[in-house]
């Protein structure tokens, strides 16, 4: 049998499945990548207000070329634009409304996640270590952590796993996975991810055959 | 009242520097930056520091410029990927890394200048930055305890200051600086403006005179832009 070209959903679709995730009066951190796209795809009518852990709480846009500030920027260290609502403070305090549980939903990218809600995102041993940022940081503290990845790697191998075979960021910390497959969720960090939506063109065949973890099956 | 306005860098380093020592530096990225005493260190030429900052610049500015000089034994950061001379090194055994999360780094500098010598989180528990911390439980969760940070020299980069060493910060070039002001045993601070005798709203400062020792008017604001991300012009 041969295998069928996994496709499903893109980039741009995983981040706007992210943003229905995304309601009005939320504080929201966004990781860098992917999960930067989210911001473009809330609904109008949803007010949410963005977090970035360097110390800003309400990002607006990129700037306009004019606009362009070097003293605001984001996480990624990208120039970006304040709003009538942002407040500025220190490094420590932004994490305390991390830690603190002040913060509704981040969204971040991974390399491997784990049935039991493991992730890692930060290190593949034998490459050079950049760090952890503040990964680790907003797994620990953030109420409700959204992952957004490819559900396989380049090769083929799964990377929604039994266990992560890379080094941890956080252990237990994955709410909900949305992949280019489809979306898995979980009801509390006891429960078994349930895989509840499926991407256009994809069967529960296709998403069994490429994931080693082990999920339950209901789809909405 | 001791002056604190010194004329430039290399006065306002004088008499602070050993090899060997620790110091912490404000600036996320390069961001907030103390660009005017990181060139003083560079002529200094001080050497084996050990140096508290999130990250580690790049490789011909900021803290990338005393890599480039050997000068750096250790850091202590969250993050160093945008630096092609820090990884040379570092593959090569030449450089010690600690790595510590984000958020955890910042609350070890403010615990370290708020005296407390450690503190319990839940970042990194079950992780490689947990190992060999010891671990506790509170109310059925595992927290690791994480120590706090002080330096021998803090490096600050403010918006304006006045001759009390009264801060304040602009938007988020404000990130990591206010915390490491108060962990150093000294605190040197530049800023882009010196603002005359009572100039400041006392409801406006972001850090107050007690935290920092020594201040000059900052000669070097590049301000340089790790990632320029610009949007198109709507049309009018």
């Amino acid at each position: 049998m041969t295998d069928r070209i996994m496709a499903g959903w893109t980039r741009e679709d995983l981040a706007a499945r992210a943003a229905r995730e995304l309601h009005d009066g939320y504080y929201v951190n966004l990781g860098i990548g992917i999960p930067t796209l989210v911001s473009n795809f809330i609904a109008p009518d949803v007010d949410v207000t963005l977090q970035s852990e360097n110390g800003m709480l309400g990002l607006g846009p990129y700037p306009l070329e004019r606009e362009v500030d070097p003293d605001i920027i984001n996480a990624g260290k990208e120039t970006i634009t304040e709003l009538s609502r942002t407040s500025y403070v220190s490094s420590a305090e932004s994490f305390g409304m991390i830690r603190g549980g002040h913060i509704n939903v981040s969204v971040l990218g991974a390399m491997e996640v784990s049935e039991t809600g493991d992730l890692a995102n930060w290190m593949v041993p034998g490459r050079m270590v950049k760090g952890p940022g503040g990964a680790m940081d907003l797994v620990a503290g953030v109420r409700r952590i959204i992952v957004l990845m490819d559900h396989t790697a380049k090769d083929g191998s799964p990377k929604f796993r039994k266990a992560c075979s890379l080094p941890l960021t956080g252990h237990n910390v994955v709410d909900m996975l949305i992949t280019n497959l489809g979306v898995f969720e979980r009801a509390d960090r006891q429960s078994a991810f349930v895989l509840r939506e499926l991407a256009p063109g994809i069967r529960v065949e296709d998403v069994r055959r490429h994931t080693e973890a082990v999920y339950e099956e209901g789809l909405r | 009242m001791a002056e604190k306005i010194f004329s430039d860098a290399r006065s306002a380093l004088d008499g602070l520097l050993f090899d060997g020592m620790t110091i912490a530096a404000g600036g996320f990225g390069l961001c907030g930056i103390p660009e005017t005493l990181i060139d003083g260190l560079l002529a200094a030429g001080v050497r084996n520091l050990t140096i508290i900052s999130n990250n580690a610049g790049v490789d011909d500015f900021g803290l990338g410029k005393l890599l480039r000089t050997r000068q750096v034994k250790k850091m202590i950061s969250s993050y160093v990927g945008e630096n092609k001379e820090f990884e040379r090194q570092y593959l090569a055994g030449e450089l010690e890394i600690e790595f510590c999360p984000q958020g955890t780094l910042a609350e070890r500098i403010r615990a370290g200048g708020a005296g407390i010598p450690g503190f319990y989180t839940r970042t990194g528990v079950g992780t490689l930055i947990a190992e060999g911390k010891e671990l506790k439980e509170f109310d059925g969760e595992r927290f690791v305890l994480e120590r706090g940070l002080t330096a021998d020299l803090a490096i600050v980069k403010a918006r304006r200051g006045d001759r009390y060493g009264n801060l304040q910060f602009r938007k988020s070039a404000r990130n990591f600086n206010p915390v490491v002001a108060t962990c150093g045993r000294v605190t040197v601070a530049e800023v882009e403006e010196i603002v005359p005798d009572g100039g400041f709203d006392p409801d406006a400062i972001h850090t107050p005179g007690v935290f920092v020792q020594r201040l000059i008017k900052a000669t070097s604001n590049e301000k340089r832009i790790e990632r320029r991300t610009v949007r198109q012009g709507e049309a009018v």
